[in-house]
């Protein structure tokens, strides 16, 4: 672990080892906040900040951590930084924390983050924590602007609120896709993209754990009734 | 790393931990307060200035708003204003919720499922306090998911509107949501509500299929529950119970002058 490489960290989160896409974590908030470009661009920002900085402070303070309560003195950094997160938000870009709502108080619920300090940070020195942070937070960015880019391109014919598709409502011709603006359609774009991911990496697919075989016992009833 | 484990340290920890946060949370709100309650009152003064349609893009919302609006508190029961409550200082929506300044609203009265209604509302005078172009109203109801609230503004004959526009709803995005659509709301300007000073009794409402005339205006697609609580909640804030008497001093005025 110690011999990891800035790059490695930063990027293998992104492609590679995508907390969303292979570990799928912290899709809940994936599919509420992902109706627009710029939304998803703040949430994705937000996050990449609390990852980032809670692991370098747990990291800091990994050798102090009492291991009986590690877990609370993690959730107690994550939610510090939330809140401080969501009230530089209110203060400097009070539209979009309108928008996000409660989506950015629950990014201390976001698995990604306690997953990192618990794995991560809790092992190495804070530099590394910090950039693993920002790597895994990035990650996570990207698959919230690709999920986002389809939906919003799909649902309101635009990207980051400029008119691509111009819609029916506004007299275009395009006919808007409504389920693209609900929150279930990012689970089908995530899971396509997870399959396209796949493709390209195949490495990335799981063994297969159990086969299905025939139904047995049923084809013997079935004779008995013959 | 034993001695981490020990009882003293596991305190330690987590006292210095504790207040290590609380201090960063709260600095970090105290610092940041006066910026945030600077951005709602922007919010809600550009909403305010959006509905009468003379902000243009561009416009200083802070200047435009001095320049044009002056908020007065209204009693919605006499449809006289209000001296003893200072316009500026005064909260509707706390007001609703407390039972010495509201009243409770019985099922049949409350068609914008509201609950609670307040004594007193603020109103946004456009122009000569005395004799205002516009009036913009706060309103509030049901949705279909939940409370729509926004604010209508009509001419200084108390009849007119000039437009409808919600800061908070819940609707369906892509069907219900089209209520921010602005091609839908600029089908307001222009329509009547009251049919020949009969202030009892609001005509306005969204029909489906094509509206015709001056007190309809198209439902929304694919959207009957919202259209139908848009109605109701005008209906409600525009009859007896809410903005008619105050309406119907507007109309008397206009009579008398002409």
């Amino acid at each position: 672990m110690a011999t990891d490489s800035v790059k490695d960290v930063v990027l293998s989160p992104v492609f590679k080892n995508n907390p969303i896409a292979l570990q799928v974590l912290g899709i809940c908030s994936a599919l509420a906040v992902t109706n627009s470009m710029s939304v998803s661009l703040v949430m994705g920002l937000a996050v990449i900040a609390v990852t980032a900085f809670s692991s370098m402070f747990v990291s800091l303070i990994r050798n102090h951590i009492p291991s009986s309560i590690r877990i609370i003195v993690q959730m107690t950094i994550i939610a510090s930084l939330v809140i401080v997160v969501d009230q530089v938000l209110r203060a400097y870009a009070y539209d979009m924390s309108k928008q996000l709502s409660v989506f950015v108080g629950l990014i201390i619920t976001n698995c990604i983050v306690m997953g990192r300090a618990e794995a991560y940070a809790m092992q190495n020195g804070p530099v590394m924590s910090f950039l693993d942070g920002v790597g895994n937070g990035l990650g996570y960015a990207v698959i919230l602007l690709i999920v986002g880019f389809v939906r919003e391109l799909l649902g309101s014919g635009s990207v980051f609120g400029l008119t691509i598709l111009p819609t029916v409502q506004n007299g275009g011709w395009y006919v808007p896709n409504g389920l693209m603006l609900l929150p279930p359609s990012a689970f089908f774009v995530i899971g396509l993209f997870i399959w396209v991911l796949r493709w390209f990496n195949p490495e990335q697919i799981e063994k297969t754990e159990y086969r299905i075989v025939a139904n047995s016992k049923a084809k013997i009833k079935e004779t008995a009734n013959v | 790393m034993a001695s981490n484990n020990s009882i003293k340290k596991t305190l330690i920890v987590a006292f210095s931990l504790c207040v290590i946060c609380s201090v960063v949370v709260s600095s970090a709100a105290v610092v940041l307060k006066p910026k945030q309650v600077q951005n709602q009152e922007l919010d809600r003064k550009s909403n305010i200035l959006q509905v009468t349609q003379l902000y243009k893009p561009g416009d200083d919302v802070e200047e435009k708003y001095a320049e044009l609006i002056t908020p007065r508190v209204v009693d919605l029961k006499t449809g006289e204003y209000s001296d003893d409550l200072d316009p500026d200082s005064y909260d509707q929506f706390d007001a609703a919720k407390d039972p010495a300044t509201s009243r409770t609203l019985s099922g049949e009265d409350d068609i914008a499922g509201i609950g609670r209604q307040e004594n007193y509302s603020t109103v946004y005078l456009v122009g000569d306090p005395d004799d205002p172009e516009q009036i913009v109203m706060p309103i509030r109801g049901q949705g279909l998911w939940g409370l729509m609230e926004g604010f209508l503004s009509v001419r200084g004959d108390g009849n007119t509107i000039v437009g409808l526009s919600y800061y908070d709803q819940s609707e369906t995005p892509g069907l219900g949501g089209e209520v921010d659509n602005p091609r839908w709301k600029a089908q307001w300007d222009g329509k009547k509500i009251y049919e020949g000073g009969d202030f009892q009794d609001p005509q306005i409402q969204l029909v489906k299929g094509g509206a015709s005339g001056e007190y309809e205006v198209d439902a929304l697609s694919g959207a009957s529950l919202t259209s139908r609580g848009v109605t109701n909640m005008l209906r409600f804030w525009l009859s007896d119970e809410g903005y008619a008497p105050y309406l119907a001093r507007f109309h008397d005025d206009s009579q008398g002058g002409a």
